[in-house]
Formats: structure tokens, sequence, C-alpha cells
């Protein structure tokens, strides 16, 4: 970049330690502070472009607080439902040998890197009406699942899941199973054991992971709308009314916008110290 | 394919004419004899996926050494890009409202034109098998329609031809743009979904198209322009009058547009 040859007026700022003299090397200062300022300066535009006059009442407008409410359902559902069966995945895939494991890990971080509209398409083809299972599931049970709150909370759940089966997974590898171990030979049965002692153990590891899943089924957008469509109080959860106001008005857009990083932002601070921080 | 035998002819001459009478300069020093080079960067409606990209091809042979780039989408949201300054060319829209998004932020280079006209039609699997025969048909108990939320011009002509029918639809989603609304018929996950014709016949495989007569009530107007701060105007004002050239209009009518 040559954007670097600026460099100099910034140079002064960088000697102003003299006390630590900790000297961090500038190669690595000056990316380290533009890529700061890369992942916080639109969020600072988005600040600076928020209409604060109007924002109370742009708030209160029923369409608003509706995509709200049905987001915080849905996220809360889609990561509860994560729990159920990521938690007990993460630990088949920390605690058992068997062959495969790789594969099996490797398939579970798939929707991680798959574009989420991706999953969307994906996700139509299994549970659609003309789907793999989808079909079935109509027929059978006269369940459809696209186009409704529980195909957002599915669509969510496909790719919030990750976050917390990696999260987990992580936590009980570096869980000491020397405390599982001991609980066994005190005649404590598997599931005893794992809920009393693994569980407890892991906790913060899996509060992470839980609040890593529902930030991200908060902000699902691409396989929510391929999914599950686009409908006011049903499926239009705030990413996708973001979206749909950016046709027509910006200024609500951006309303709806700052409520949604809010919300995270606020979540994220509220549980960082007493769960995410790093131990 | 009727499309098929639409074949462009060559409007360098064209070109030539309106780079001549439009402003000189630009910061795209155009190479003698076309008077176009460079990128065209092409902000079009997402229904004007199929024509345009023809176009595009057709004139690209026209004016050897340019690139037409489209960027396709709901013309609201293409409107609000282009005012937040993204660094197009030619603005198409499916509709005057949000062509006037742009003319009255001041970022027009003239007077835009309206180049096609389009109407809806319903949209339904191949072979119609639910029967589907007219508005009143789609508020059936489980049948399930897609059509465009009212914020894009698919939505806003749907409303007013379910208005002027007096049919109370709740439609299971309101799709961003004309090609989701299609798309849901193709996945087979609706019955129907309110399109434009020229979406129908691009997809004319996979679904069938239903006239119906309110459509008349809401005929949607295609205007173009070049815009203000085009970083290629001299390649923008060609394209524009490419678009409504007879080669240009040729392709329109054979994708199901009107052209006036």
């Amino acid at each position: 970049m040559t954007a670097t040859r600026d460099a100099p007026p910034a140079a002064p700022a960088v000697r102003r330690t003299p006390s630590r003299r900790t000297r961090i090397p500038l190669p690595l200062l000056l990316p380290a502070a533009l890529g700061l300022l890369f992942l916080v300066l639109p969020l600072g535009g988005l600040l600076v472009r928020t209409p604060w006059s109007t924002l109370p009442q742009r708030l209160t407008e029923p369409g608003a607080l509706t995509a709200l409410r049905l987001s915080l359902q849905t996220a809360t559902l889609a990561t509860g439902l994560c729990l159920l069966l990521g938690v007990p995945l993460a630990w088949l895939l920390a605690r058992v040998e068997f062959p495969g494991r790789r594969i099996v890990r490797a398939l579970v971080t798939v929707p991680l890197v798959l574009p989420p509209v991706v999953g969307g398409v994906a996700l139509l083809l299994v549970f659609g009406r003309r789907g793999l299972l989808g079909g079935w599931l109509d027929a059978t049970f006269g369940i459809t699942l696209p186009f409704t709150t529980a195909g957002v909370v599915l669509a969510e759940a496909f790719v919030a899941m990750p976050f917390l089966v990696i999260a987990v997974e992580g936590a009980l590898r570096a869980a000491d199973p020397r405390y599982e171990e001991a609980a066994a030979t005190l005649g404590a049965g598997r599931w005893t054991t794992f809920t009393r002692v693994t569980l407890p153990l892991v906790a913060p590891g899996l509060a992470a992971g839980a609040v890593l899943c529902w930030a991200r089924a908060l902000g699902e957008f691409g396989a929510t709308i391929t999914f599950a469509g686009n409908y006011p109080g049903r499926t239009q959860t705030m990413p996708l009314a973001v979206y749909l106001a950016l046709e027509t008005d910006l200024e609500a857009a951006i309303v709806l916008s700052v409520v949604l990083l809010a919300v995270s932002v606020t979540i994220l601070a509220a549980l960082r110290d007493r769960w995410i921080s790093a131990p | 394919m009727r499309r098929a035998r639409v074949r462009a002819t060559v409007a360098t001459a064209l070109a030539v004419a309106v780079a001549a009478s439009g402003c000189g300069g630009g910061d795209s020093p155009g190479g003698g004899g076309s008077g176009t080079s460079g990128t065209v960067t092409v902000f079009a409606a997402a229904s004007l996926t199929e024509s345009f990209t023809r176009i595009g091809d057709d004139f690209e042979a026209a004016n050897p050494g340019t690139t037409v780039v489209f960027n396709f989408g709901g013309s609201s949201g293409l409107a609000t890009q282009i005012n937040e300054g993204a660094p197009a060319d030619v603005f198409a829209a499916a509709a005057p409202r949000n062509m006037a998004t742009v003319t009255d932020a001041g970022n027009a280079d003239g007077t835009p034109s309206v180049f096609a006209r389009n109407q809806l039609v319903i949209a339904v699997a191949r072979g119609n098998p639910r029967g589907i025969r007219g508005l009143a048909d789609l508020t059936r108990p489980g049948t399930a329609v897609a059509v465009c939320a009212e914020q894009v011009p698919c939505g806003a002509a749907a409303r007013t031809a379910l208005d002027a029918a007096s049919v109370d639809l709740t439609p299971v989603t309101l799709e961003q743009d004309v090609k989701g609304a299609l798309a849901k018929v193709r996945l087979g996950e609706v019955d129907a979904a309110l399109v434009y014709r020229t979406d129908a016949a691009a997809a004319d495989d996979d679904v069938s198209a239903v006239e119906f007569p309110e459509s008349a009530r809401a005929v949607n107007d295609y205007p173009i322009v070049a815009l203000a701060d085009a970083p290629n105007p001299a390649g923008a004002r060609a394209f524009v009058a490419y678009v409504r050239s007879d080669a240009g209009r040729a392709v329109l009518t054979g994708a199901g547009f009107q052209t006036p």
C-alpha cells in the first residue's frame, strides 16, 4: 500500500512510551493500528449518521419493535437448540475416540465457512416442501418449515451451532480428565459424571460458546432470508428489516442497525467479565 | 428461444455521435474511433438481468476495448447505493419512483428516459398444476404465494394490481427483489409468485406465466440515466444510447418488455 508513505506524522506517537520500553516494532504496530481502525471506523460511521433526535420515536415504531422481539426470541431459541444438540456433539468429539472423528469435526465446521445463503438453499433442499425430509414431514405430520418462525430458528441454529461446538469442545479438551476419572472411581455413573463434574468444569467455555452462538444467530441474514423468507412478525428479523429499510429509508436502516449493535455490545460487555475473559 | 434470433448490429456511429455531443474530458481519455473505452458500470434493476447482460455483450462487441460491469438488484437499494457514492456510470430502475430518489439527490446527468415497460404475471410451477387462473385463485386455502416487498417496484406494482382486483392476499413471504420471488416458485416452495412477465419468460423451463387483467393497471416504466459522478461519462452516455437504439430495443422486446 502506498499509504505507508504517509507514515511519518504518526511516528512520534510511537515513541512516546519512554518508561516502559516495550519497543513494539513499527511493522507490527502500524498494521495493528490500521486493523483496529478498519474494524472500528465503520461502527463509528454508523453512530455519526444516526439521527439521534428522532431515535426514540423511530424505535417505538411497531415494525422495529416487532423485528427486535422476533430477533431476540429466535436467537434465544436457536441457542437453546444448539446447546441441546451441540454440547453432546462437542463431548463426543472431545472425549470419544471413534473412526472418522477428524472428518466429523471438519463437517461440523463447514457451516462456519459456508456462505449463509448457500446454507439457506441447502436447508430448502432438505427441509423445503420438496426437500428430502420436508416432503415427508409435510405428508406425515403436516409440518412445513419454510416461511415459519421455526424455520428462522432452524436457519439460525444451522449457522450458529459450529461456534458453540468448537468453543465447548475446546473447553472439554482443556479440562483435566482426571476429575472425571476420580468421579468414576467414586462410583459415579457416566451421566452423573457428565452433569455433576464435566459440565461445571467447562461452564465458562460453555457460556462463551453460547454467547457467541447467540450473537451469530442474532445477526443471521443469508440463510434466514433464503430459507424462511421475509414476513413482518413471522420471519422478518432485525437484519432482514435493516436490509429492507435500506430499500427506501436509509435513516430507518441506520436506526435498526444501531439497535442491533447496541444489543450485541451490551450482551457481550455484560457477560465479558463473568464468563468470556480468558482464564 | 425467441431471444436467440435477436442479434445486435454494430452501433459505433451512434456511440461516436453521443460521445461527441457529450461533455469532453472526464478521467477516461477515450481512444479515437469508438469514443468509448474502459469499464462502464451499470446499476440495473434485478428484472433486467437477462436482457441487460445480453445488451452488455452486444455493446462490448460494438465497442472493442469496452467492458460492461453490472450490479443487478432491487431498484431502491441500488438508488441508495448510488446516493451513498457507489461508483456507477448508469442507473436503470424498474420504477420512476426509484429513479426520482437519484435525480432528486442531484446525481443524474440529464433527464432520465423511459426505455421499457413491464407488466406483472402470476408465475406458477410449469404446467400450472394448481390451475391458477387469476389473482382471486391465490387466496385459496393452502396456496403459498410469494410477493415482492412493497418497497421495491415489483411489490408496489403487485399492491396496485391486488387493490385493483380487490383481492386480500396474505403472502408467505415479501421478497427483496423479483428474482427472489421467482426463485421460490422454481424451488417449489411457493405455489405462485407475482413477478414480471420478463422474469417468467426467462425462467420458462421451470415456470409458466398466468396473465391476469389487473396487471394492465400496474404497468412499470423503466427509466435509465447516465450518472453525474460517472467515472466513465462517455461510456455511460454511449451505453444509455445503445439501450435505446434499435438493437437494444430488439433485445428488450425479445425478453418480453414493451418498448416506448
